[in-house]
């Protein structure tokens, strides 16, 4: 055990770790968004879709404790990294190069990503809690996310979620290549494949999200 | 033309330094930046003043020694080139040329713009050698080796470990040199016995020396003068990830 320890404590093993936590929970969207998209179907189709959710009670709670766990770790590992890296550059510099040498969604992982957590502790505060308190086969779970003071019919709640949706793209944008370049496998015989599906996981995957706001806040 | 040298000055590694401004006149755009150094020192020292102290040797873009942050450009604005290598005519009359020392904790400053690199030296004395008997220089085709493996490795031995990665870096990661120099033996005949402990000796030297973690923002890519690749460092994650399980 002491040798799995010790790769961990390493700069590439902490990479490691971090790579994988963000994958498994860049996995995590689709079956999410997948889930969401069932709003377009109607208050019929989304009540179902929750309550079918409801009968696997065990199942869901295994998933969402191993969700915790992956995303504690992806957030410890992050915090820890960071506070690593600015420890090891003490003193920036007068004149900094900014975009010439580097694009700024890979520059700014901890800021996209700290955002990005401001809004999961609010939308499961909003959503996820609202629905543990609802049971039974009338509970309408769709009049929650589209009509009621923290639905999407807020223009508030809509705006906040586009918004930390595109930072969730941004933090993507950069996390999902970086990923497979940790794993070693971002070089010239796998670049073209990591870059393709990574299109799917920061543009097609935020932007099924931000659909369901912007239809229900703003188009509807 | 005229160019205003913004300098950092730093008596040694103790004190703590502040920027100085030198308006440098008659500068020709023939000279390399460093003749221009060479020309405010000579101005400093008729002056009474402490002349700026910065590396260089070579002066042919090919030893490593030099390394100056201009503009916050590792090795200036030009790609593909050392510090010396950079001439004037890279800059216009008037211009100001903030020039300061590579910034890591791994590389504190000594004195002004010269740093202190040893940290690299120790990174290589873990690991970055062949201790087995390879003979004396082999016929050419002997050893028989991919052209592919035979050009990624000299690719990655054109590393100088001048530091720019380092100094790029917005996390101070030595990732780029290391996974140069781990690259060069990984890829050839002769590094396969000490393959796996020199990636472990080599990874474990670098997180002694306080050098950051890579968070793959190919800044070092940009910024290092021989071109190395950021498969290099994807290469070493993969040596070391091999090398650990």
């Amino acid at each position: 055990m002491t040798w799995l320890l010790q790769f961990f404590q390493s700069s590439i093993g902490k990479k490691i770790l971090m790579a994988v936590t963000g994958l498994l929970l860049a996995f995590f969207l689709i079956a999410h968004l997948a889930g969401n998209l069932m709003l377009f179907g109607g208050p019929e189709m989304f009540n179902n879709y929750v309550l079918s959710l409801t009968n696997l009670k065990p199942l869901v709670r295994i998933a969402e404790a191993l969700l915790t766990l992956i995303f504690l770790g992806h957030v410890f590992s992050g915090i820890r990294v960071t506070l690593e890296n600015k420890k090891a550059k003490p003193q920036s510099y007068q004149v900094a190069p900014r975009s010439a040498t580097s694009n700024f969604y890979s520059r700014t992982m901890a800021v996209s990503g700290s955002i990005v957590f401001i809004f999961l502790v609010f939308h499961l505060q909003t959503f996820w809690w609202s629905f543990q308190k609802m049971h039974g086969n009338d509970a309408d779970f769709y009049e929650v996310v589209v009509h009621s003071p923290i639905g999407f019919n807020n223009p508030l709640v809509a705006v906040f979620y586009i918004l930390a949706l595109i930072l969730l793209a941004l933090h993507l944008r950069h996390g999902f290549q970086s990923a497979f370049q940790t794993f070693g496998l971002a070089d010239s015989r796998y670049k073209g494949i990591v870059e393709k599906t990574a299109v799917l996981f920061w543009l097609i995957i935020p932007l099924g999200f931000i659909s369901i706001p912007l239809y229900f806040g703003f188009i509807k | 033309m005229r160019i205003i040298v913004q300098a950092w000055r730093q008596y040694d590694r103790n004190s703590e330094g502040n920027f100085e401004s030198y308006p440098v006149d008659n500068v020709s755009e023939d000279m390399s930046f460093f003749e221009m150094l060479d020309m405010l020192n000579n101005q400093l020292l008729k002056d009474g003043k402490d002349p700026i102290s910065f590396d260089h040797d070579c002066r042919e873009g090919i030893c490593g020694t030099c390394g100056i942050m201009i503009n916050g450009r590792a090795h200036g604005p030009l790609k593909g080139v050392t510090t010396c290598q950079l001439h004037m005519r890279s800059f216009k009359d008037g211009d100001t040329l903030v020039i300061e020392p590579w910034r890591a904790r791994a590389f504190p400053v000594i004195r002004d713009l010269v740093v202190d690199r040893s940290g690299f030296d120790r990174v290589m004395e873990a690991g970055g050698y062949v201790s087995v008997s390879t003979g004396g220089v082999p016929d050419a085709n002997v050893i028989p080796i991919l052209k592919d493996d035979a050009d990624s490795a000299f690719d990655a031995a054109a590393c100088i470990g001048c530091g720019a990665c380092v100094a790029a870096c917005k996390n101070s990661s030595a990732m780029l040199f290391v996974g140069a120099k781990v690259s060069q033996y990984a890829l050839l005949p002769q590094g396969q016995v000490e393959r796996k402990s020199r990636v472990k000796n080599m990874v474990g030297q670098m997180d002694v020396e306080g050098f950051g973690n890579c968070t793959n923002t190919s800044a070092c890519e940009v910024e290092c003068p021989k071109e190395i690749s950021v498969e290099n460092i994807a290469r070493l994650n993969r040596e070391f990830v091999k090398a650990s399980f």
